[in-house]
Formats: structure tokens, sequence, C-alpha cells
């Protein structure tokens, strides 16, 4: 069963070529079906194979499949192998999972989209890359996934490229990344050099070739390139904007599952991290102050889609914090019921986009739980769970991260804890600015939004919209039940453990103490989700709570605009008005004029008389004729 | 009776300077090329007898190359005074500077 591995980045990739060949003659709604037919067996494939793993002993459940030597060259020898581990299936299973539930919302969502097929296809490659990522055998073969996801991510976000402010935003995420790329290559530089070797079994057999130095150097730059790709400080800017985007790939891309691949590259080199304590702490650092101030600018945020996005970051950051603990449990266990129910709520936010005919500002919205039940229902639990509201998945998998904080760093559990306040804050003042209040969205009608057509009331979907809606909100409910603390006898994610070995750091507390946390997790979610509720769910408008400076994010665009953006300009104005006009074509005219010049005095040689140029080639005969005489002479 | 090869050598320097001073002061197109003729022919003579003292058939060999040249080059110099002289009436060399710098 495990030999069927190969299929799973395979379907999606066929899928791709497929609708690539003919996706404009399947058209809408068959190419969306084909797409997600493709993803939907993929992800028959990874249950066939997590199945066939489990039936393995614990100690065996590790397995490379060989597919072709990719590059054989001298000392360098790079195959495209996939790794299937606990660690890798648990990805490719939530991956794919998720994946084809957003599939098959985009089925409806993005119906009647000029460019329909052309939207799977990117889904489709998005898919086989991220897998491709998540299962490789080795850092460069990853690296090839990495790469994937990162340019089906400017695709996807610029989709409406017509639109300046997504192909801009398209730039931004690209850019981003391939800043933090830098980092995943000179990291892969340097485990060639000190380990001679690429795929990860035998990088860490060879851990003891890699100085105290080097390993840090190593963990902290791959740790760069999963802060772009995960978009942790000061790298996150572009997530905001990445909400450009089509909301379905909102989901897939900024919530389920490319946003998460930094936080598994770091899982992945655990090993090498356990060696590298100060790059451990800088990882916790950088994950918890993210965490919080991510939740801040979430706050203040009107355009429903980013304060999603900003949600993202901070659970992002949670989950950097727990890998820089060591807790890649609790890290994988936030990551997955983050999949849940950030999917959720990003399709949730979909569907109100779509029953508001392309209305994102919160200020606009109000009173929805009226005309769209289904959708407050589902998204509802989704803010439960976020927001860490007992017994949702949130609450058991931020309250893991926070116990393992609280064992070994207390300053960053501090700063996780106050983010969880903030957490359930934004969300539900979210949830009551869009479904509690008066129907805003009547008087925006004639407003300036471009899309709303005044009057229609909002409505739900079709069904394959509501239907990936409500398997998410049940997943976004129970998934709690991967690892519940207390029972120790029920824990599914317990499999990942050989994974991390001596690398895992767990927490051993007291009961007493568990319980106390628990219940100062749940008490702290609650007191922030009333506040939010008593605050907004009358007033839409609380100017002093939304100060500018949340509003723009801690004005880091600026910043960087200021330092970076503008001395590049002008560095770039310097180069065209005085390198280029000057520099350059001061050279190439130059050469010009001198030619000109030369040719316009020896011009006057040529006197046409053909016994004057005899006598010119007789007279130099003779002068080379007495060189060589006097040259013999003497 | 057998003559030293500076007599030939000699010989094929004067032929030379005629046909060189001849070059330089005739005016008429079909003159020039016999001195032309002139001078190539001297450059053969040498060739020979260079050939001849250091008993080194290349010297002739290269003769043959160097008459094959002169008669292509004839040919189209003739073919070229030829046109010109239908067209302009004259044979004069220094008629001819239409293609003053």
């Amino acid at each position: 069963m495990l030999h069927a591995a190969y299929l799973m980045p395979l379907l999606p990739l066929a899928g791709f070529v497929v609708l690539a060949a003919l996706g404009r003659r399947l058209g809408d709604p068959w190419a969306g079906w084909l797409g997600t037919a493709t993803v939907a067996g993929s992800f028959v494939v990874a249950c066939v194979v997590y199945a066939g793993l489990l039936a393995k002993a614990v100690p065996q459940r590790s397995f490379v499949q060989t597919l072709f030597t990719w590059i054989p060259v001298g000392g360098l020898q790079v195959k495209s192998a996939l790794l299937i581990d606990p660690l890798s299936m648990t990805m490719a299973l939530f991956v794919t999972g998720v994946s084809s539930l957003i599939h098959l919302y985009s089925i409806g969502y993005m119906k009647g989209d000029r460019d329909y097929p052309k939207f799977f296809l990117y889904l489709n490659l998005f898919v086989a890359s991220m897998l491709l990522l998540v299962l490789a055998d080795n850092l460069l073969f990853t690296f090839v996934g990495w790469e994937g996801v990162g340019v089906c991510s400017y695709w996807l976000v610029a989709f409406w490229f017509g639109r300046d402010s997504a192909a801009s935003a398209g730039k931004k995420a690209f850019i981003y990344n391939r800043l933090a790329d830098v980092g995943f290559l000179i990291a892969i530089f340097l485990v060639f050099s000190k380990t001679g070797t690429l795929d990860y079994k035998g990088i860490f057999s060879h851990l003891s070739l890699i100085g105290g130095g080097t390993g840090t150097a190593i963990c902290l730059l791959l740790f760069v390139a999963a802060a772009g790709k995960s978009a942790q400080l000061p790298l996150f800017p572009w997530l905001a904007d990445a909400m450009e985007g089509p909301t379905p790939v909102s989901a897939l891309i900024h919530a389920a599952t490319m946003v998460t691949a930094g936080v598994y590259l770091m899982c992945r080199i655990s090993p090498l991290l356990a060696h590298a304590h100060d790059a451990q702490l800088v990882v916790a650092s950088i994950g918890a102050v993210t965490a919080f101030v991510a939740a801040t600018i979430g706050c203040a945020q009107q355009d429903i889609k980013k304060v999603l996005a900003y949600s993202t970051v901070s659970q992002l950051g949670y989950m950097f914090l727990a890998v820089g603990l060591g807790a890649y449990e609790a890290a994988i266990f936030l990551m997955v019921a983050h999949a849940f129910f950030k999917a959720l709520l990003f399709l949730g936010a979909g569907s109100v986009i779509h029953g508001l005919h392309d209305e994102q500002d919160l200020k606009r919205m109000g009173n929805l739980r009226r005309y769209m039940k289904l959708t407050f229902f589902t998204f509802g639990i989704g803010t439960l769970a976020i927001a860490g509201i007992p017994p949702l998945s949130g609450f058991f998998a931020k309250g893991d991260i926070l116990d393992n904080a609280f064992a070994r760093y207390p300053v960053l559990w501090a700063i996780g804890l106050v983010t969880a306040a903030l957490t359930a804050y934004y969300m539900t003042r979210l949830v009551a600015l869009a479904f509690y209040g008066d129907d805003r969205w009547r008087d925006a009608s004639g407003g300036a939004s471009g899309g709303h057509n005044g009057g229609a009331e909002p409505h739900e979907g079709p069904w394959v919209m509501a239907l990936p809606l409500v398997v998410l909100a049940v997943l976004a409910f129970f998934g709690g039940v991967l690892h519940l603390p207390w029972h120790p006898s029920w824990n599914p994610l317990g499999w990942l453990g050989p994974v991390f070995g001596s690398a895992l750091y767990e927490a051993h507390q007291s009961s007493g103490t568990q319980w106390a946390l628990a219940i100062v997790d749940a008490v702290i979610a609650l007191v922030g989700l009333g506040v939010a509720f008593s605050l907004w769910s009358r007033r839409a408008e609380r100017p002093g709570l939304e100060p500018v400076v949340l509003q723009r994010a801690y004005f880091l665009d600026d910043v960087y605009d200021a330092v970076i953006g503008r001395p590049g300009q002008a560095f770039a104005q310097f180069c065209a008005t005085v390198i280029e006009a000057k520099v350059i074509d001061g050279a190439v005219n130059g050469v010009g004029r001198l030619t000109r010049a030369a040719g316009g005095s020896l011009r006057r040689v040529q006197t046409g008389f053909v016994r004057q140029y005899a006598l010119g080639i007789v007279l130099g005969a003779v002068v080379l004729l007495a060189w060589m005489l006097s040259r013999a002479v003497s | 009776m057998s003559l030293s090869g500076a007599w030939y050598l000699g010989l094929a320097a004067v032929v030379f300077s005629i046909g060189t001073l001849g070059l330089l002061v005739r005016r008429n197109v079909l003159v020039m090329f016999m001195c032309v003729e002139l001078m190539l022919n001297a450059v053969n003579l040498t060739f020979v007898t260079f050939s001849r003292m250091l008993d080194d058939i290349g010297g002739q060999a290269l003769v043959f190359f160097t008459l094959v040249v002169a008669a292509a080059e004839v040919v189209v110099g003739l073919g070229i005074v030829v046109a010109i002289f239908r067209r302009r009436r004259s044979a004069t060399a220094d008629d001819f500077h239409i293609m003053r710098g």
C-alpha cells in the first residue's frame, strides 16, 4: 500500500496537465469537477498510505520511495524521492483533505468567472507542489515544492490581475517569498558543504559534522525562509495584501496549507534544531512576538479578510512558539486544528462576501445572522474554536502550546496568554460586526462599493459551498480529540513522537497545574469574547478602539517603503537619469563621435588617383626594405 | 657557358625597377598593366633563380601560382578597363578619381 505514495503528488499534477491542455474545452463547471476529483483522489491515496503506515510496527514507520536520480553530479547525488513518515503523512492528509473541500467550494464560488479553468489549473499545481514540499526526501526536492507553492501563490493572489491592487499584491507576495528563499538556498549550501548530502536521514546521521555555530546558522537561515513563507515578523505584510486573491485561495494558501510550510520545515529539521538552542530561542521569541503583534493589528482591521489574515499570522506565531520550545507535536496539533477552523472561517467569509455581492467591509455588513443562518452557525463554530473556548479544537491546541511555554519560558507564556485574549476579542468583534447589529449593508448599497447591487437580500451559496462549511465545522469542533490532555491512552497525534525522538520537548506538569492553566485559558478567552461582544454587537463605530497605528499595521509598510522602497526608487532614478543617460549613452555616443572625427580627417588620404596609391605602396615597401636592411646590417 | 645567379638577380632588379617606375609615371591604364606584369615577372625570375641556387623546387612551384594569379588579375583588370573605356572614351588613370574621399 505504501508504494502508492507517488500518486499523491502525481494526481494533482496530472490534473494540472489535463487542465492546461483541455481546460478551456472543459469549461465551467467540468474543469472544476476534474480538479476536485484529482485532489480528492490524492486524499484517498493519502488515507490508504496512512492506513499502510499504521499497520506497521512503530520503529518501521519511515519509508523512502525513490522515483529516480535527479541530479547525479560527482559527490552531489540528489534523488527524487518521497519520505513517508508520520510527520509527512499528517501534513499530506490534512493538505489533501482541506484542499479537496476548498476545491469543491471553489466550484460554486468561482462560477461564472472568465478564467474559471485557469483557476483550477493553478489550484491543482499548487496542491501538487505542496505535496512535493511535504513528502520530499531531501532539502533540494523540498525546495522545488517550496518554489512551486511560491509561484502558484503569486499567480493565485494576482488572479484578478486586471485590478492594480491584486497585481501588486501578487508581486509583493512573490518578492517577500523570494527574499526569504535566499535563506533557504544558503542553508542548503551550508548543509551540503558540511555533510556532503542533502537527504534528511543523511543529514541527521551526520549531525556531528555540523559544528555548533554552523548548526545555528543553518537553523536561522531556514527560519528566515520559514518566516517568509509563514509570514512572521518582519516579513508578514505580504499575507494581508494577499487577500486580494479570490477567497478560496485565501482559505487554501493563506490559512490551511502554504503558510504552514514554514512550520513544517522547522519540524522536519527538528534533530538539527534540537542542537541549536540559540536558534530555538530566536524562533520561539519571534513566534510569540509575531502572535501578539498580529493579534493587535487584527483588532482594528475593517476588511473581513484582513482580520482573518492577521489572525492567521498570529496563529502561525503560536506554532513557531511551539517549535521554538521543542514542542513539535503541539505545533502540528495547532497546525491541523488551524487548518480546519481557519479554512472554515475563510470559506465562511467567502460565503458572506458572495452573499453580499463582493462586499468585504465589516462596517457595511451587520445582522447577517437573519439571512445566512448556515454561514452564521458554521462561522460561529470556527470563531469559538479559534478563540479557544472549550471544548472546541482551538482550546486544546492552544492550551497544549501554552502549557509547554509555561513550563519552559514563562515570559513567552504571558505573551501567548495576552494574545489568546486578543484572539477571542478580534474574532468576536468580527462576528458581532458581521452578524449582529443593524442591516448596515442596506444603506451601503448606493455607496462607492462597486459590485454591490442594491436591495437584493444576502443569500446562501449553492450546496457545493455549503457542504465544505459543514464538514469543516464538524472538524473544527471535534478536532481537539486528536490530542487530548489527561488521556495518554487516546492520542492519535502521538504517533508523531518517534519522528522527533529526543528533540521533542514535553512539559510534565501535575494535573493540578494543567487544570489551572486550562481554566486560565478558558477564562481569558471568555473575557475577550465577552468584552468584544458587549462593545461591538450594537455599535459599529468606535474610533478610539481602532487607532490608526493598528489599522495601518504599525506602519510597517510605510517603514519598508521609506527604508527600502524609496531609496531603491531613488537609486533607480539615479541609474536612469545619470548612469544610463550620461555614462552608458555617453560611452556609446562618444565612440560614435570619435569614429566620425577619425573618419573625417582620414578620408583626405583617399584621393581617388590610382597612381598616388601606387606611390604610397612603393614608398612603404622602400621604407620596410630599408628598415630590414638596416637590421640585417647591424 | 653558364652565368652566375647574381646576373639573373641583377636583371630581375632592373626589370622590377623599370616596372615600378613605369607604373608611377605612365598614365595610360594599359601601359600601367604592362608595368605590373613586368614587376611580377621580375619577381618570378628571382624565384626561379633562387630555386636553382638553393636547389629547392619550392621557388619554381610558386611561380606557377604567380602566373595564375597574374592571368586572373589581367582578366579582371582588362574587363574593368574595357567597361570604363566604353563609358568614358578614355584610358587615362588620372581621369578616374570619382572615388575621392
